[in-house]
């Protein structure tokens, strides 16, 4: 992160793209990077107004097919997220943000759109939506504090099918639910400090280990955040107790 | 219309229904209203629109206050008349049908209809008046998205001979009533605009200024009222104010509310001092709002199905720079008739809680409580209703939950 300032969290269009409850990724996004000393700054861009460069983690969450055609209309006019992502600062993108993260997604209305290529996959339309828990095992190459990162919980609803390319790696192997599409057999994508899932829930409530991930990234501390995490514990022992582990 | 005047096939039809229905008390399967109405229906599918013709109609949609606004106009009618109406919420066809089958001579039907289900009965019944009140988003796992139905009602309320009484506040009801004719703008507020935020028309960004909206992209733009909620009155077309403060049901929503309602009670020429006058009389509204006993305290217990429904509660429990502040009871489920996605959670403001001694039990108790451990609120996880009722001092207690938590915990308390 950049000298002295405050760690900026910068949500993408909350107008168009927060369907899942998307804003509590940039809650507790902020909350963990308080915890761990930061001042944090949250900055909301609305759809009509400029990406900053200056961010330190960008988040992009879900939405239904016209608002998530119309953001990557915007996204691709606007430089910024390309160039803060290019200055050191990381991205938590969430299903319709995930997929538009990636080189195409798939309109009902005009078919194949053009997305931001920040991440090597492709989407395009399932026949089946995916919806309920899905449950996960995290790339094993992805650490907090030197150890792998927990089991993913979370909730899935789209259409989606992605197709993970050479130059990204599947976030994780799901073991329940559909996750990249129906036998796909994997959830997600990592690429450089790039991290997008079709998990809702919010994601962070059920896995603040994925917070802390990113912002090790982008404070370089790899500790975990020392947090009091109870009641997320709880919330994750319950959720995975309920698809059987 | 009496059982004699209707053709054979809805006689047998709703004798049916009748009989189905007493069947399904019997057997214990609640009010066997809507069982009822299903087989009626299968029998003589034009059932409702027989039911109706002849009848004043008046049907209401919304996401939130559509029980309500119900009430409220059925009482208003009164003046006029005997009302008709499905008054227990049972909002899709068949519940309409059976709640119409009970009472086939009163002049008016005030009829509360499901969002989805709003064109088709506007089809069958011919109303006369229709209250557009608001539309966000519900049951996100479920429901189609809010655009597709403002689609839907825009699309099956073009040319309709009903006057439209819409809420100018809401751009996604304002686009809904973008082709009928006869519209009766009514600006009554609107406490959630993130379903809002683009533009329903063209997906450009909207502008808000106090009360007023418009799109930068567009012509839409947030019409002149002709009725409106000003603080704690009522401001008619004719600049009459009318003081809501006689009313029993609690808060802003509800105000909001009662203005609609005597919008529609106007068009069949209720003044509106009279129809304010009938309102004050309702206490609750299916259990809503209703305060009971409960191990030594008083409990209040207010419904909230979805993030705008959260915050008029709030506006109830925690209005802003209040003291003292009281304890508050929260409860969520996750069954299929809330929604199994838990995710709105975090699109509601729960920082309005802060101070307050908050109570948190249901099935989703632990999203719950980790939404509010990250809004900075402090609170305590119970098992059960009771062990939470014990931990908060005798008093009053304000109990919030969704929909099926609010049913459970009716059934517990006894209201
Ligand atoms: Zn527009």
């Amino acid at each position: 992160m950049a000298g002295q300032s405050a760690l900026r969290v910068v949500w993408i269009y909350p107008d168009l793209l927060s369907t899942y409850g998307d804003q509590g990724n940039a809650l507790i996004m902020a909350y963990r990077a308080r915890l761990r000393g930061h001042e944090v700054e949250r900055v909301d861009v609305r759809s009509d107004q400029p990406i900053p460069a200056q961010g330190d983690v960008y988040l992009i969450g879900g939405g239904e097919d016209r608002p998530q055609r119309l953001a990557a209309e915007r996204l691709l006019k606007d430089d910024g997220l390309a160039r803060g992502l290019e200055a050191g600062g990381a991205a938590l993108a969430v299903c319709a943000g995930f997929q538009l993260f990636g080189h195409s997604f798939y309109d009902d209305e005009k078919g194949t759109q053009p997305g931001l290529g920040l991440l090597d996959v492709t989407s395009v339309r399932g026949t089946v939506r995916c919806v309920g828990e899905v449950t996960a095992e995290v790339d094993e190459a992805l650490t907090v504090g030197g150890r792998p990162l927990p089991r993913l919980t979370g909730f899935e609803n789209h259409m989606g099918t992605t197709q993970v390319g050479p130059g990204a790696r599947p976030l994780a192997r799901v073991r329940s639910g559909n996750g990249n599409g129906a036998g796909s057999g994997v959830d997600g994508a990592h690429q450089g400090r790039i991290v997008g899932t079709y998990l809702h829930g919010p994601v962070l409530a059920r896995n603040p280990a994925l917070a802390d991930l990113i912002l090790g990234w982008v404070d370089g501390n790899p500790a975990p955040t020392p947090a009091e995490d109870l009641w997320h514990d709880r919330l994750r022992a319950e959720r995975l107790a309920a698809v059987g582990g | 219309m009496t059982e004699a005047q209707l053709p054979p096939r809805a006689r047998v039809a709703v004798a049916a229904g009748r009989l189905t229905g007493a069947v399904s008390r019997a057997a214990g399967r609640g009010s066997g209203a809507v069982v009822g109405g299903r087989v009626a229906l299968r029998l003589d599918p034009e059932l409702l629109r027989r039911l109706t013709a002849g009848r004043a109609c008046v049907l209401i949609s919304a996401t939130n206050g559509k029980t309500t606004t119900t009430r409220l106009v059925a009482e208003a009618l009164r003046a006029k008349g005997p009302v008709a109406s499905n008054a227990l919420g049972a909002n899709m066809p068949a519940g309409i049908t059976a709640a119409m089958a009970q009472d086939r001579t009163a002049k008016f039907a005030v009829i509360e209809v499901d969002e989805k289900y709003l064109p088709g009965v506007a089809e069958q019944t011919a109303p006369a008046a229709i209250a557009l009140l608001n539309l966000s988003r519900d049951q996100l796992d479920r429901a189609a998205e809010t655009r597709m139905l403002a689609q839907r009602w825009r699309d099956g309320l073009a040319g309709t001979a009903a006057t439209v009484i819409a809420n100018a506040d809401d751009p996604l009801v304002v686009w809904a009533a973008g082709r009928v004719e006869r519209v009766v703008w009514v600006a009554v507020g609107q406490s959630w605009k993130d379903d809002a935020w683009s533009c329903p028309q063209c997906g450009g960004v909207l502008h808000l200024d106090h009360a007023d909206w418009r799109c930068g992209s567009c012509d839409m733009r947030r019409p002149t009222p002709q009725w409106s909620l000003d603080g704690e009155e009522l401001v008619a077309p004719d600049g009459t104010r009318v003081g809501l403060g006689g009313l029993r049901l609690p808060g802003r929503a509800n105000r909001a509310n009662a203005v609609s309602a005597a919008a529609v009670a106007a068009v069949f020429g209720v003044e509106a001092p009279t129809a304010i006058g009938r309102m004050e009389h309702v206490t609750a509204v299916a259990g809503r709002y209703d305060t009971v006993s409960y191990r030594g305290r008083t409990l209040r217990l207010l419904l909230a199905k979805n993030p705008a429904g959260w915050l008029e509660t709030f506006d109830l429990v925690a209005p802003p720079d209040t003291a003292p502040k009281g304890p508050v009871l929260l409860s969520v489920n996750a069954l299929s008739a809330d929604g199994t996605d838990t995710s709105w959670l975090w699109d509601v403001d729960y920082t309005r809680l802060v101070g307050h001694h908050v109570l948190v039990i249901g099935q989703r108790r632990l999203d719950l409580a980790v939404r509010l451990q990250v809004a900075g609120v402090e609170f305590e996880v119970f098992d059960t209703a009771e062990a939470a009722v014990d931990a908060a001092p005798a008093g009053e207690i304000e109990v919030i939950a969704n929909y099926t938590a609010f049913q459970q915990l009716r059934q517990k308390v006894g209201s």
